[in-house]
């Protein structure tokens, strides 16, 4: 009897997983206690300006620091020369035959781009600093400039590198299937010229650097706001030639990234420098203006798509030449990004051959890089736009031409053209659902009245796949595990140390629910630390929506190497053969006593009695390499209608049916996709990046760049299928990037479907009031 | 050359020597030591700096300290009452309007404004009370849906 009443005493409590718990984070951020970069101050800190190039194209014939030395208040100035022997600002991706420029810390001679950094002004008062950055005179010899891609790939066309004539940085191939037998094979091929604009990422925190040297320890304390503190530990070490563990890289409170803060960029490796030679710590926080002009733009796509196919819509091949706009210089991921297009060209479909060929295209530009997505939502743009023009070609639907071509729910793991593995899936579930919630049918037949009556209404769909978890170590340069360490304190409190270094995931909370079901400890008892390389074991960082699919997995494992330690002194201090971990206790079955898990830590780390061959303590630690990427999937359909008088697009709904694996917290991953898709429709609807043809940034502040705001955005009816990855032992997926990348196809499909009744076919981003009227004003000539 | 200004933050008296050209979201951040307003663009567009002057709310970076001189401003520090949140703080905390942050101490003063106009606010004028106020994480639904929760809550 006393079995049965001990077990049901400590039966499980409810599990947190899958619970939308509001995050353990919020306090601090909602009462302005957080401390990011700039909130930080040291005494005798100094601040720094950076002088920037106004040329895109430009020789350097003279810098005369002078006039700011002159200025009270300043402390010193740094040009070229003096950061000339450091190393180059890292490009850690390799394709065969790159060209990679080195990139110095400052300029040298001349300059790429238009904020190109020539000098740095340190001052004791950041007003001081900005005074002092007007009076360096910098003498330059201005020269042409080309900005756009395809201009910079034609014959004659300014060299952006004058080693370089051709501004080509790369040729890539990939092939797979025979894709000569599916064009001569093809009843029908449909051709699309598709461009993915530039964007600039905005995260509302500007990036910034606090380096401070220790002169008697010589050695650098550098608080960044990054998404990769120990990768940023490694090249910046690499980069000033000193040992990286005489560096330690601290991310406070990071206000948004999205790929922008994956990156080590100048300004990092240049504050260390300058700490190091003045003896003083020194600050520097970029301005927006600095940010939109020299933090990595997305996108920059220039695509020509040829899909080859059969009269009853089924597709047989993809070729796509890739024009990547790459920028002046490569950042950490460049020229990496457009593969990844590649690798997502086919979609959610069995078609078994394609051709791909990159062309990177250096241009007087800030680089391109990571941004939410990374070439995924370029590619899925690309399929999700072909298939629609493919359907329209047809006179077929889009939901039919879909359904016939979807890899099928018995093909997996499926094995596709690009040589990845899909793990797992039910590809017509999330369309389904979708078309079921926005009452596709009856839409249909509203149109057909509504074009009777002149009116252009337009019904899109998206149905993408997208590749996270990034990702196995073979696939990205600096490995692609991550790390936990659990460790239970004396007092049964617990601490996690995770290596993923979220800013604004919530993974302080997702964590946490995972440690509270897994050791069945109370959540208010556990602490998740990160983004300090000091104190927590090496990491990759937090990107490719691999937080909670990677970090979380290792999360998991080393839980795993814990709970079995944990039942070892549980054993031990019930003199039992075995235990159960449950409910916050160790029980022993077999008596029905039960020792707390408080009792157990105690035990194991005043270790006055030993389990055999158990070592003191309860710490584990679990490097976790996933064995492959994840593939979440999913639908959105978008049903607009465009004001004839005025071009205006109006979303009447916005459906997303996002399948990413299992929902550790279903209130956290709302917010991912609600965030994901306001990029996405900034992407199809009002944001880009301008250059204009000498260079000059034209979107270069808010106030020119259309960042989404709250009325612009519609209503997003969000939910779910649950198909579980065999990937991980969550069978998590990852959410970060999918709203971004289902959305501007659906968007795009939509406005499109629209104006079909006008004899468009395509329309390129963003869909501005202006592009959309014309084309309606030219529908009607 | 300096002026004198003395001021009431957050309840509190406050007088300091400041430079005439020292932007209020300065003064605040490095001189009154309150980091929790943010600098997200420094041209009036984003409002991460929003804070209130007499109630009403403005946005820091476009300001002069020197003109704050006699006033009575409200930073997001001042929002919790003896360790109580105000209800929007509680809102955007229960509805998970936030994601990195930096936009929340302006945007829960620009909704204790929009809530101080409408008590009862409709879709719309929730979204177009936000118009000064940008957030790259959200997409504003939770945000919007905070608003709600805390309009609800006054209104109970």
């Amino acid at each position: 009897m006393a079995t049965v009443v001990a077990i049901t005493k400590t039966a499980k409590p409810e599990p947190l997983v899958g619970k939308s718990i509001r995050r353990r984070e919020d306090p601090r951020l909602i009462t302005g206690t957080a401390v990011y970069l700039d909130d930080m101050k040291m005494p005798g800190m100094t601040h720094a300006v950076v002088v920037r190039s106004p040329h895109a194209a430009a020789r350097i014939k003279s810098i005369n620091a002078k006039p700011a030395l002159d200025l009270p208040g300043v402390i010193a100035v740094f040009t070229g020369a003096d950061v000339k022997h450091l190393g180059s600002v890292p490009c850690a991706a390799s394709l065969p035959g790159l060209r990679v420029p080195f990139h110095h810390l400052l300029a040298q001679d001349r300059v790429y781009f238009s904020g190109h950094p020539v000098a740095v002004v340190v001052a004791s008062d950041r007003y001081i600093a900005r005074d002092a950055a007007d009076l360096v005179e910098v003498d330059y010899e201005p020269s042409a400039a080309v900005a756009d891609p395809e201009k910079a790939l034609a014959a004659g066309a300014p060299a952006v590198h004058p080693e370089w004539p051709d501004n080509v940085a790369f040729n890539f191939h990939q092939d797979g299937g025979d894709i000569e037998a599916a064009f001569r094979d093809a009843e029908v091929v449909v051709k699309q010229r598709i461009t993915s604009q530039r964007l600039i990422p905005t995260a509302l925190e500007t990036r910034g650097v606090l380096a401070d040297w220790r002169a008697g320890e010589k050695s650098i304390t550098l608080y960044s706001s990054t998404q990769i503190p120990h990768l940023m530990r490694t090249m910046v070490a690499g980069i000033l030639g000193m040992n990286e563990n005489k560096l330690r890289v601290i991310t406070p409170e990071v206000g948004g990234g999205f790929g922008s803060k994956l990156n080590v960029y100048a300004e990092e490796a240049l504050m260390a420098f300058i700490s190091s030679k003045i003896d003083k710590p020194v600050k520097w926080v970029e301005s927006r203006r600095e940010n939109f002009q020299c933090t990595i733009h997305g996108r920059g796509h220039v695509d020509y798509f040829e899909l080859a196919a059969k009269r009853d819509g089924t597709m047989l091949g993809l070729k796509l030449k890739l024009i990547q706009d790459i920028g002046a210089y490569h950042q950490l991921l460049t020229p990496a990004i457009p593969t990844l297009s590649v690798l997502m060209m086919p979609g959610l479909y069995k078609f078994k051959n394609i051709a791909a060929d990159i062309v990177g295209a250096f241009t007087n530009a800030v680089p391109t890089d990571a941004y939410r997505g990374a070439g995924r939502p370029e590619a899925t743009h690309g399929i999700e736009r072909m298939v629609d023009i493919l359907a329209a070609e047809l006179k077929m639907d889009p939901v039919e031409i879909r359904l016939k071509n979807f890899v099928g729910n018995d093909e997996f793991p499926f094995a596709t053209a690009t040589g990845l593995s899909y793990d797992s899936g039910n590809y017509s579930a999330p369309l389904r659902l979708a078309l079921q919630q926005v009452d596709y049918e009856s839409l249909r037949r509203e149109q057909v009245e509504a074009r009777k009556a002149g009116r252009l209404m337009g019904i899109g769909i998206s149905t993408y796949g997208e590749i996270c978890a990034m990702g196995p170590s073979a696939a990205l340069p600096a490995g692609g595990w991550e790390s936990a360490t659990v460790k239970v304190e004396p007092t049964g409190k617990v601490t996690v140390l995770t290596g993923a270094s979220p800013h604004g995931q919530g993974e302080e909370t997702t964590f946490a629910q995972i440690v509270a079901d897994e050791l069945g400890v109370d959540i208010d008892d556990v602490v998740v630390i990160h983004g300090d390389t000091s104190v927590v074991q090496y990491g990759i960082g937090t990107f490719g929506s691999r937080g909670t699919a990677v970090g979380g997995a290792a999360l998991f494992e080393a839980l795993q190497t814990l709970k079995a330690k944990v039942r070892k002194f549980g054993a031990m201090l019930l003199d039992a053969s075995s235990v159960t971990l449950a409910g916050g206790e160790c029980i022993d079955e077999a008596t029905g006593k039960s020792v707390k898990f408080t009792e157990v830590a105690a035990a194991a780390y005043h270790a006055k009695k030993l389990p055999p061959n158990t070592e003191p303590g309860l710490v584990a630690t679990h490097f976790w390499e996933p064995p492959n990427f994840t593939f979440p999937f999913g639908s959105h359909i978008v049903v607009t209608e465009v004001d004839r008088e005025t071009g205006a697009i109006e979303i009447r709904r916005y459906i997303a049916v996002d399948d990413c694996g299992k929902i550790i917290n279903p209130l956290l991953v709302a917010g991912q996709v609600h965030g994901g898709v306001a990029q996405g429709l900034g992407q199809a609807l009002w944001e880009q990046a301008v250059y204009d043809d000498s260079g000059q940034l034209i979107t270069g502040e808010l106030t020119d760049y259309a960042l989404p705001k709250a009325h612009f955005m519609p209503w997003i009816e969000s939910s779910h299928t649950e198909t579980p990855s065999p990937v991980n032992p969550l069978g998590v997926k990852g959410v970060g990037e999918a709203g971004t990348i289902g959305c501007s196809p659906a968007v795009v499909n939509s406005v499109v479907d629209a104006l079909s009744p006008l004899g468009v076919r395509h329309i390129d981003m963003p869909l501005t009031p202006e592009k959309i009227w014309k084309l309606i004003e030219g529908g009607r000539a | 050359m300096t002026h004198k200004i003395s001021l009431t933050i957050n309840g509190r008296p406050y007088s300091d020597e400041v430079e005439p050209r020292l932007l209020l979201i300065h003064y605040l951040r490095d001189v009154a030591g309150l980091t929790g307003p943010h600098i997200g663009c420094e041209t009036s567009i984003c409002g991460a700096c929003t804070v209130m002057l007499n109630g009403r709310t403005v946005k820091a970076c476009t300001m002069l300290a020197v003109q704050a001189d006699g006033h009575s401003l409200t930073t997001i520090e001042g929002l919790a009452a003896n360790g109580k949140l105000d209800p929007v703080q509680e809102a955007f905390w229960n509805e998970h309007g936030l994601q990195c942050g930096f936009c929340t101490p302006g945007m829960i003063l620009a909704v204790k404004q929009l809530l101080a106009d409408h008590p009862h606010p409709t879709d719309s004028e929730i979204r177009h009370g936000l118009d000064g106020n940008l957030c790259r994480c959200t997409g504003y639904q939770h945000i919007v849906n905070a608003v709600k929760a805390a309009a609800a809550k006054a209104g109970a």
